[in-house]
């Protein structure tokens, strides 16, 4: 890949063409749309960049397949969309419960159910909250744009190794489909830990197990104590977001993923107007960056969540902002025809300043 | 002296879990002979399953991962992609292979995975307290078939490793049973085989191992094994069902 070379592709492609470039070793994937470029993409690229392709029978056999490679200490993956991604919160849950790396690619489709192909932000709780059993929280990033498909992609392979959890990138079927002009970067350097626990065959020496059952007394709960832990080490040192026009903001603004776009139009709209509006965008949903809400809610006390549901995210803004402040919701639940306008937004954003 | 028996080294010197009369710790050391008869244990990878079967790594001096119930084949697909000069083995129970994990053995076997199965029959799920199992005999009472399994309402006893023989991507499939001291030996040799066909980088190897649960059938170590010869047996025939070494 010519590194510097600007691209026009889908945001899907720009995942894919990330993974590769992040040193995945393995992908297992399950056509569903609207994510499916990317295991089209890998099947036809990641073979030629020396990796593994397979063509799954079931998101539930993909997942256990990233399990398994990632166990071994290679770089694996798996991507899918609302159905999909509800199949393989068990084995989510088991990478969670091994300290397993492995990053997982949910482009939302609105549902519950089959629901429909268009964009959604209504998975939201599912990827934050910990989406299948047992109590755990996996890193969710949130890109709002074709390179930072791109970007955010190669972060989640960095993350999931250093903290060893699984990481989502949640994006959208706007965001998949869409195509935008990236600049595919080399790879970032990173500091990683050698990944000591992997199953590599004793050779001899100590047995690795990688494993998820603790039946001694107190050590389930000294894991559920450790990993509470590391996700405040991952709060206190991961917590992206991005502010826009906030220093003088009287009402801000706050959404993530493609509606973070639309309401950037809204915001500029209304400053044209005179009218003192920020925008707050969280990056990474999990850690939700409680701390930036909460530092500039000291000043602004008046805020507006927009969402593509009845709300979600906007539990997270409501616990993590002072508590003076009024969090007002407008929301557009997901399915054909309900992608909201920068106009439809602004005058949100009217109504409540 | 002359020492002419020993431990397998692949075993670790300790005790098993497993139940007086119960046959997973034969089947243990029977892949644990295969195992060091090829001096490959420092570099295979084991798949734990759920059930009776998950303490593999308390057991044997390998690496293991443990996989959700019935997604062995998956991880170990995982596995022997991400390491293909590696030794990797599932060894699973009949509920997590012919129940909830019928998807991933299937389509492992027609993948041509090259790994190796180990299936413990024992027609009940042991560790949850003996409940029917896809190999649960026809008319085999258990705490979930109080009346006996019957074929009417829940089918017939799912044969394993017939049904694996016929896809093209099986290179070896066979039942053995461990009620005889017959029965060991050629258990000893066909699961050798197994292994081998790995080693040879030949393809999938399946291994449906006949085996008493004395426990959850209620009846004593001696009885049990006398039930694997006189009920089961009859109705899953021991042999090699497939042995394609051109694959």
């Amino acid at each position: 890949m010519n590194a510097l070379k600007r691209k026009f592709v889908k945001g899907n492609e720009a995942v894919a063409m990330a993974a590769i470039e992040a040193g995945v070793q393995c992908y297992f994937g399950y056509p569903i749309t609207p994510q499916s470029d990317i295991p089209e993409y890998l099947s036809r690229e990641l073979p030629k960049a020396g990796g593994t392709f397979i063509q799954v029978e079931s998101e539930i056999g993909a997942i256990n397949m990233v399990l398994g490679a990632s166990a071994c200490g290679v770089r694996a993956m798996t991507s899918s969309s609302g159905p999909g991604i509800s199949l393989k919160q068990e084995g989510i849950s088991y990478m969670a419960g091994s300290e397993l790396p492995g990053v997982i690619v949910d482009i939302m489709r609105s549902g519950p159910g089959l629901g429909g192909i268009d964009a959604s932000q209504a998975d939201y709780h599912q990827a934050t909250k910990g989406g299948g059993h047992g109590g755990y929280r996996i890193i969710v990033l949130a890109p709002n744009s074709g390179q930072e498909m791109y970007d955010l992609t190669m972060l989640a392979f960095d993350l999931s190794d250093q903290y060893r959890m699984p990481a989502m990138v949640l994006a959208d079927s706007v965001l998949g489909q869409m195509k935008e002009s990236i600049v595919p970067h080399p790879r970032p350097k990173a500091d990683l830990p050698a990944k000591e626990w992997a199953v590599r065959g004793t050779g001899g020496g100590q047995q690795h197990v990688v494993k998820s059952l603790y039946l001694g007394d107190g050590e389930m709960e000294k894991f559920h104590w450790k990993m509470h832990a590391r996700y405040q080490e991952l709060a206190d040192k991961e917590s992206r977001w991005e502010a826009f026009a906030t220093d003088d903001a009287e009402l801000i603004v706050t959404a993530f993923g493609c509606t973070s776009r639309i309401a950037r139009t809204a915001v500029e709209m209304a400053r044209a107007e005179g009218i003192k509006v920020g925008l707050m965008r969280p990056i990474t949903l999990f850690p939700f960056p409680k701390k930036a809400y909460a530092e500039l809610s000291t000043r602004c006390k008046r805020w507006l969540t927009m969402e593509l549901s009845t709300g979600q995210m906007v539990d997270d803004v409501r616990l993590s902002v002072a508590r003076d402040a009024e969090v007002e919701f407008y929301g557009r639940p997901p399915g054909a025809g309900s992608l909201p306008t920068p106009e439809e937004l602004f005058s949100q954003i009217k109504k409540f300043c | 002296m002359k020492q002419v028996f020993s431990k397998p080294v692949s075993l670790k010197d300790v005790q098993t879990h497993f139940c007086p009369g119960c046959h997973h710790g034969s089947i243990h050391r029977l892949v644990a002979e295969a195992m060091d008869s090829f001096g490959i244990a420092d570099k295979t990878i084991g798949c734990a399953s759920v059930g009776c079967s998950v303490f593999l790594y308390g057991y044997f001096n390998i690496d293991v991962v443990e996989s959700p119930h019935g997604r062995a084949p998956a991880v170990a697909t995982g596995v022997k992609r991400a390491r293909p000069d590696r030794i990797v083995f599932t060894y699973q129970g009949d509920g997590d292979l012919a129940a909830i994990g019928t998807s991933e053995i299937i389509h492992a076997a027609n993948r041509g995975e090259k790994i190796t199965v180990i299936f413990v029959n024992n027609t009940t799920y042991g560790m949850t307290g003996g409940q029917m199992a896809p190999t649960t005999m026809p008319g085999q009472k258990t705490s979930t078939s109080p009346n006996g399994r019957d074929v009417a309402n829940d089918g017939k006893p799912f044969k394993m490793a017939e049904l694996l023989s016929n896809l093209d991507g099986v290179a070896y499939s066979a039942r053995v049973a461990l009620n005889s001291p017959k029965n060991v030996l050629q258990a000893k040799k066909i699961i050798k085989n197994a292994f081998q066909y790995q080693v040879e980088g030949k393809g999938f190897a399946f291994i449906e191992a006949l085996a008493a649960c004395p426990t959850n059938w209620g009846m004593n170590p001696l009885a049990a094994n006398e039930r694997v010869g006189s009920e089961m047996i009859p109705y899953f025939p021991l042999g090699v069902f497939k042995n394609n070494e051109n694959l």
